[in-house]
């Protein structure tokens, strides 16, 4: 069970990897439901034997809204848009990778160091669970498409799933629906948020950077 | 009866959704303000009584901020509608389904958080309140608006994400106690909670909570919002939500207490305090948007409830009674900031002259719900800052006490200018050929909200005062 | 004597990984294609012809075919194939296999400048400098084996990679051969990199820096080049086919995973675009934090 949890793990750290040394949205949205699917899969590195049903159902929304719904959405967004790659990114792709090794040893270091109760079923969990999250902090701030942002914030969410997942947050299993809900309606209400800006201002191409009417 | 609390705005808004008749909607809206508010006096003085296993109750805090939001919002449905049947009266019926629709589901999901007991429904409540509002501040569908939604939606979104893992944070430190949520197990077993993670989970809480209440440096999506959506909804998220994301910070702050850490965090909390009233201070003054100088005085008054709690003790009490002041008189505020916006269609305070002239009653609220919500007695506000001023002074913060009534004074001399300044003067020839009429509508709310803050100030209702008490006590004052 | 099989594997086999990664890019595109031995009658054919030497060039030009197939062969000697023993092995002999391809590329390089184009010399360069970051991932993950291992020769490393050490450390293992099959392309000169097939001269590497040999000269470069892809193919073999198991089942599992990974390099060549030049760094950047990768998870 170890080796598939690590596996998983890897595999997560691989797609944030990928996500920060890419350009290409295509590549983000992708890489963010790989994340969603191996993520989905963690739920079952828990105990062994056949898993509770609750485990069974959550992992199953979990696959399908980030495996799937979103990536669908979010295609669908950028045919519309008809952006395709990240164009002149604050942090370049490089560096980002760069940053991105240098935030997994701080992640592996800070991991190493909190003292966690209980039994943790791989040193590996909590920092890929804050590499994650410093991964969708660095995709908001580093990028100016609006999309990459969405994702950012997804992915954000993923890594806190993932440290959910790591402790065995007793979160009741009405909490943890409500909490995909959440995210859920969140991400439909960003995308609907993102087809009107690229309805009302046509020559945006879903750069934030150019929503700067309301300052001080 | 917590059930009906929750399910009436509930099932009313997804009602709202579907009709395509104006006057059905907007006496949905209405009646279900007045049964929401009729509920929540009802609740006042009974027991407190649980639902859901626990995970609902109507605690003292809870009763006051659910009080709060249910009184802003009764006024902001009757002045919606007449807001709706005015100027946005061309607006399709579809349209207003959906604005309706979300600002009754705003209102279940803001009932949700004065009532949910469990730290994780508490997120989840939390989260959705942003989701149901975000549609609210896109009603005029401008480009500006648009962009305050945006940014709305993303830094609350993600600040709120860190909360979710503050939350996990506070399931760690809770593994003694099995890792529960529950705010009464947390608070029972306060003594077997492992500190560093609690410590943690304050941590997340106070920067994930503490973007959605607006806190500097947190503060940055507030003007943009605020300003950019209509007056009733300014209203709400102004006077209702800030608080209430606020109550998220405050349930850590009870689960610190109990185990042991109640001073912990209280300098994080004087310090955002401070540092939102200068960011606010800085600019109140020479701002030119007379929206955003509301919204920007919204976190210097959020400044003032961290500076409160963080302060404990007398502090924790003002704060609570500062909390209603500020609901009361920002609202009354931003619902005249619509009123002005509407005769005069702008929002730069240099174009706006005479609005006493022009609008008579607008313009007399104007000025006093400025001296109402900046404290100069007799108001509410004026009691409450010199309750948060005193416990500065008493628990030995002298310099924070010396900082907080001067920068108070900044922001009084900074609004001062603008609000004297739009009330007197002539209006513009053009709008003062047009005579426009107020709708009794639109000031009676204002005029009640006005008569609450000044009433505040010199007679505080025994019930009021005892649920402060109980209030502050259970938040660890 | 045994460990003469390895080397005498490489020698009669190598050209063929070439012919079969030839062949599934035929199978892709569509085409019939060449036969599988082609390289072989290439081979026969440069040999059986003369050599044409430019006036300025020296003795240089002339010795880096023959230095650089010398190179290769000895490294050859330290390549342990299917778990079995190489012909040679010493403690750090790692080391010194990694500075026999150095070497190779040394002599190649100084054959190239030696002709005085300033068309190879761009070869030249480039070749360099992107070889210059593929020796950091390929050390590093040799030396993340090692460390897992713990074992210094080539012989002890990828003969300690067995079935136990799969399910204890899989997930490195995986990181580790992933990382070292990029350097094995890049190395190479293969897509995503280098096109062995391009002569548009602005985007050659490896191609524009042999331009001039010919006859009998090109023959050594050519069988040079495909003993290469033949070694570093077999420590990515070597990390992928478990050890341990007898000479019968280890060799022929090996040249079978090696003809598995011509036809891997066959259908990444088919499928995937050739990266602008300035994008290669990043490539090897990406294999360089794989190796990271694999250190950090090998280094609990």
């Amino acid at each position: 069970m170890n080796m598939v949890l690590e596996a998983l793990l890897v595999f997560i750290v691989l797609t944030n990897l990928l996500m920060l040394g890419s350009s290409r949205l295509g590549v983000y949205i992708r890489a963010g439901a790989m994340q969603g699917v191996g993520l989905s899969f963690l739920f079952f590195t828990g105990e062994a034997g056949w898993p509770h049903s609750h485990i069974v159902l959550l992992a199953l929304v979990t696959m399908v809204v980030k495996g799937l719904v979103f990536p669908s959405l979010l295609f669908r967004t950028i045919r519309q848009a008809g952006v395709r790659r990240e164009m002149e990114p604050y942090v370049g792709f490089t560096a980002s990778l760069l940053a991105g090794v240098a935030a997994w040893g701080f992640a592996l270091w800070v991991g190493g160091r909190l003292p966690l109760p209980g039994v943790i079923r791989s040193d590996l969990l909590v920092p890929t669970a804050m590499f994650t999250i410093f991964t969708g902090l660095f995709l908001i701030v580093a990028r100016r498409n609006a999309i990459t942002q969405v994702l950012g914030y997804l992915v954000i969410e993923n890594g806190v799933f993932t440290f959910g997942v790591a402790v065995e947050a007793a979160t009741p299993f009405l909490v943890e629906m409500g909490i995909l809900l959440d995210i859920f309606v969140g991400v439909f209400v960003m995308v609907i948020t993102l087809f009107q800006i690229n309805r009302e201002i046509e020559e945006i191409h879903m750069d934030t950077s150019k929503l700067a009417a309301l300052k001080d | 009866m917590l059930n009906a609390l929750l399910l009436v705005p509930a099932i009313t808004g997804l009602l709202a959704f579907l009709v395509r008749w104006k006057p059905v909607l907007h006496a949905l809206l209405l009646a279900t303000a007045v049964s929401h508010a009729g509920l929540t006096v009802r609740l006042w003085g009974g027991p407190a009584v649980a639902d859901w296993g626990g995970w609902l109750q109507l605690d003292p805090a809870g009763m006051l901020f659910l009080s709060i939001t249910s009184l802003l919002f009764l006024a902001a449905a009757i002045y919606g509608v007449s807001y709706l049947r005015g100027e946005c009266r061309l607006y399709p019926a579809g349209h207003q389904a959906v604005f309706v629709g979300c600002l009754l589901v705003f209102l279940a999901t803001m009932t949700l958080v004065c009532l949910s007991q469990h730290l994780g429904l508490l997120w989840v409540a939390i989260e959705a309140t942003t989701l149901a509002s975000a549609p609210l501040i896109y009603f005029h569908r401008s480009s500006r608006s648009l962009e305050a939604t945006w940014k709305y939606l993303v830094i609350c979104s993600v600040g709120i994400a860190l909360a979710l893992l503050g939350t996990f944070f506070l399931s760690i430190a809770a593994n003694p106690i099995e890792g529960t949520l529950i705010l009464a197990d947390l608070v029972a077993g306060g003594g077997v909670l492992l500190a560093p993670w609690l410590k943690m989970a304050f941590v997340f809480f106070l920067v994930g909570y503490g973007t959605k209440v607006g806190l500097a440096p947190l503060h940055t999506w507030l003007p943009d919002a605020h300003s950019e959506a209509p007056a009733m909804v300014s209203c709400l998220l102004s006077g209702a939500l800030l608080n209430n994301a606020f109550l998220g910070i405050l349930r850590l702050r009870q689960v610190c207490g109990a185990a042991g850490l109640a001073t912990f965090g209280q300098g994080s909390l004087i310090g955002m305090g401070l540092l939102s009233m200068t960011v606010a201070a800085v600019f109140i003054v020479g701002q030119t948007d007379f929206k955003r100088l509301l919204a920007y005085s919204s976190v210097e008054h959020m400044g003032i409830l961290a500076l409160g709690f963080g302060l404990g003790g007398l502090g924790t009490v003002g704060a609570l009674f500062h909390a209603i002041n500020h609901s009361l008189g920002k609202g009354l505020l931003f619902l005249t900031a619509g009123n002005i916006l509407e005769g005069y269609h702008t929002k730069t305070i240099a174009e706006v002259r005479g609005v006493r002239r022009l609008l008579p009653a607008s313009g007399l609220l104007w000025v006093l719900g400025f001296l109402a919500l900046t404290g100069a007695p007799p108001s509410g506000a004026f009691l409450s800052e010199l309750m948060v001023a005193g416990a500065a002074f008493q628990n030995g913060h002298p310099f924070v006490g010396l900082a907080f009534l001067g920068l108070l004074t900044v922001v009084f001399v900074g609004m001062a200018r603008p609000f004297l300044e739009m009330a007197g003067g002539e209006p513009p020839a053009e709008l003062a050929a047009k005579k426009p009429v107020e709708s009794g509508l639109r000031v009676l709310p204002v005029g009640l909200l006005w008569l609450g803050i000044v009433t505040l100030g010199w007679y505080v209702p025994p019930a009021l005062q005892h649920l402060l008490r109980q209030a502050a006590a259970l938040l660890g004052g | 004597m045994a460990g003469l099989v390895p080397i005498l594997l490489a020698l009669l086999l190598a050209p063929l990984l070439l012919g079969v990664i030839n062949r599934t890019k035929a199978f892709f595109a569509g085409r019939q294609g060449a036969p599988v031995w082609q390289p072989y009658h290439d081979l026969r054919r440069l040999l059986g012809k003369g050599a044409v030497y430019s006036r300025t060039t020296t003795w240089v030009f002339v010795a880096g075919p023959v230095v650089g197939l010398a190179s290769v062969l000895a490294a050859l000697s330290l390549l342990p194939l299917g778990g079995q023993p190489a012909f040679l092995s010493f403690t750090g002999d790692l080391v010194l296999m990694v500075c026999l391809l150095g070497l190779m590329r040394f002599v190649t390089v100084l054959a190239a400048l030696d002709t005085g184009s300033s068309f190879e010399g761009m070869g030249a360069s480039r070749e360099v400098t992107f070889s210059a970051l593929a020796e950091p991932p390929l050390f590093l993950a040799l030396a993340i084996l090692a460390r897992k291992t713990g074992s210094l020769s080539l012989t002890g490393i990828l003969g300690a990679i067995d079935h136990g050490l799969w399910l204890q450390a899989g997930p490195m293992l995986l990181l580790v051969a992933t990382a070292l099959f990029v350097i094995f392309l890049a190395e190479n000169a293969r897509i995503p990199v280098d096109d062995p097939n391009t002569h548009l001269e602005l985007t050659m590497i490896h191609e524009v820096m042999v331009l001039d040999h010919s006859g009998p000269d090109f023959a050594m470069i050519l069988y040079g080049a495909a003993l290469k892809l033949w070694l570093l193919g077999a420590l990515v073999v070597g990390i992928l086919v478990p050890a341990g198991s007898p000479w019968y089942v280890g060799w022929p599992a090996a040249v079978g995973g090696l003809v598995l990974v011509a036809v891997l390099t066959g259908v990444v060549e088919s499928t995937i675009a050739r990266l602008r030049m300035h994008k290669v760094p990043q490539l090897l950047v990406g294999s360089l934090i794989l190796a990271l990768l694999a250190m950090v998870l090998g280094a609990r």
